[in-house]
């Protein structure tokens, strides 16, 4: 699995509210919420991102709200990964629930609006083509990939759901 | 090696006898919360996982409080799918208008999280449940539908930071200044990942309402949960809520806290979060000349009875500044009705104050009092992000709700002390 794209860039605690202003939360829909993605905090975002394109931000990315419309919202933009020094936890989360590829680098995170980067999620190689730099990301810890294997948590759920079924219906 | 509180309950939920910070757990969820802007996006999840019911039916609650009484149409569809939800499947503490309340104050107050218990809830603001020995943590729709659905969750064991509490408030200080000062020392992400856990000599004089405040903005700071060890005021307030048994944890000695802090309560006074983070913090009185246009006494933080009647004790009898809004939200049906019976609605209202039915309204900008472009408003919500409260170039200032109060009379923010020296601690 592979990304590549340019960078858009911000800077530390970008919050749910600017990903995706609660003003919007009336609906769940995908393309609904990813035309107003970023909205509060980079009006242009959404008329210049491509699909394949980052996000590359500083720290505690997704900090707030623990809706998961903000990781909907990136992911129905087209954006391919998030790249940031660290993330929110609850954004953390919600991001593997629903697929949306993140990856902690303070290094790379530090590349420059428009920078053309790739990525190799097999070995967390990411490679910035505009400065020639190359970084190692920490590579997702195995429970994760577990998770990311079975195409998100509610396969995950659906399967362990099915055991209980089966379970509960040994008893009787 | 010793546990934290946090692991312990962690560990009796995972069915294990021990767990170390970084272990990679399955834990039973006593509660699963969810509300109208995150349940609907759960439901449509957990339709996809194919259970034809929940786990267990009493363990789950859904409360319509973000955009309800609905707002516009949107919202209506949405507390709409979540109420056919839970008549579908029986829930059992769904609570239409006229039962329910800001969750995070409805919950409690119901006795439907108790010390040791562990919850999970589709809003950030979950963690306000450590205030009663619990372990609490916000998570996404879909962790909400697999929960729904199991009946448990995936946690990675948190570190923890120590944050002992000596002394006692003077004056107007409270349970808010407290917080607010934290996340001003530690930063929006100071305890990111982190349980906040509190111990020390000063936590007897905190009242339940005070320690529901801390816990619940432990998540502004980034923490993964903030949590009370159990004494007498939470044994009384349990004793209180429910006839229900309950398990109490505590700390080991020899818990291993990756940092300690420590705060002397009569150091603290009363504190402002200014845009646009609430780490952002001064001291009211340092807030030099800020005219507002709004005020809100309100929100899961604020809105508690303990906060209408300091609000009341500063507004009532005097008169709002000219020109500015004051709306008060009591944030369950419970508290508006004590306050109505205390005669504090009527000492709000005739201050010139306005008083709407419980919901989250303005603090995410969804309703009952949205911010214009330039627009200033004190809140004693819980965050001020750009545009939490409205048009991305308004701004919101956190604080108490006497620092609030006292502020709406004078039009701008002033440290409550100008207006009496305040209450203290016994």
């Amino acid at each position: 699995m592979e990304a590549r794209g340019k960078a858009f860039r911000y800077g530390d605690n970008v919050d749910t509210d600017v990903i995706i202003p609660a003003r919007y939360l009336t609906t769940g829909d995908p393309e609904k919420l990813a035309a107003h993605c970023m909205e509060d905090i980079d009006a242009s975002f959404v008329t210049k991102v491509a699909k394949g394109d980052l996000i590359v931000a500083g720290s505690n990315f997704g900090c707030g709200s623990s809706r998961e419309h903000a990781p909907i919202a990136i992911k129905a933009t087209g954006v391919s990964c998030v790249i940031a020094a660290s993330f929110a936890r609850i954004f953390y989360r919600n991001a593997i629930n629903i697929g949306l590829p993140i990856l902690e680098c303070a290094e790379a995170a530090a590349a420059g609006h428009g920078d053309e980067l790739s990525i190799d999620f097999e070995t967390g190689e990411i490679r910035n083509h505009s400065s020639g730099a190359t970084y190692h990301a920490l590579p997702s810890p195995p429970f994760i990939m577990e998770i990311v294997k079975a195409g998100g948590l509610i396969p995950y759920a659906r399967a362990k759901a099915k055991v209980r079924a089966q379970g509960a219906a040994g008893k009787d | 090696m010793g546990m934290t509180m946090t692991q312990k309950i962690l560990a009796a939920h995972a069915g294990v006898p021990a767990v170390e910070a970084g272990a990679l757990i399955e834990a039973r969820v006593d509660l699963v919360l969810g509300n109208d802007v995150t349940a609907p996006v759960a439901i449509k999840e957990f339709a996809k996982i194919g259970c034809e019911a929940v786990f267990d039916a009493s363990r789950i609650a859904l409360v319509p409080d973000h955009f309800a009484p609905n707002k516009d149409i949107g919202a209506a569809e949405q507390c709409k799918v979540m109420r056919e939800f839970a008549h579908r499947m029986g829930i059992e503490n769904y609570f239409e208008l006229g039962e329910m309340g800001i969750e995070h104050a409805l919950i409690p107050e119901l006795g439907l999280v108790l010390p040791g218990e562990l919850v999970i809830g589709a809003d950030s603001h979950t963690c306000t449940y450590g205030a009663v020995g619990a372990f609490s943590t916000g998570v996404g729709s879909t962790d909400m539908a697999a929960g729904m659905a199991t009946g448990t969750a995936w946690f990675k064991v948190p570190e923890a930071i120590a944050v002992e509490l000596t002394g006692k408030f003077s004056g107007w200080a409270s349970g808010k200044d407290l917080i607010l000062h934290l996340i001003g020392l530690i930063g929006v992400d100071g305890a990111l990942y982190r349980s906040l856990e509190f111990s020390g000599e000063g936590i007897a004089s905190l009242s339940m309402a005070d320690r529901f405040t801390i816990a619940n903005m432990a998540i502004e700071a980034g923490a993964k949960n903030g949590i009370f060890p159990v004494d007498g005021t939470t044994r009384a307030w349990a004793a209180s809520v429910s006839k229900k048994a309950y398990v109490e944890h505590r700390a080991d000695a020899d818990a291993r806290f990756e940092r300690r802090l420590s705060i002397d309560l009569g150091s603290i006074a009363p504190t402002v979060s200014f845009p646009h983070l609430p780490s952002n913090t001064r001291r009211a009185s340092e807030a030099g000349h800020v005219p507002l246009d709004q005020v809100v006494i309100g929100s899961c933080t604020n809105g508690r009875i303990e906060d209408l009647r300091v609000a009341a004790s500063i507004l009532t009898g005097n008169r709002v500044a000219k020109g500015l809004r004051c709306i008060v939200i009591p944030a369950t049906k419970a508290i508006y009705l004590a306050a109505l019976r205390e005669g504090l609605i009527e000492g709000f209202i005739e201050a010139g104050a306005i008083v709407s039915t419980p919901t989250c309204g303005p603090c995410l900008g969804g309703h009952m009092g949205v911010l214009a472009k330039g627009e200033r408003a004190m809140a004693t919500t819980n965050r001020n992000f750009v545009g939490r409260m409205g048009h991305p170039e308004s701004e919101v200032y956190l604080a108490s709700p006497a620092t609030a109060a006292a502020s709406a009379l004078a039009g701008r923010i002033v440290d409550p002390s100008t207006f009496s020296v305040g209450p203290g601690r016994a």
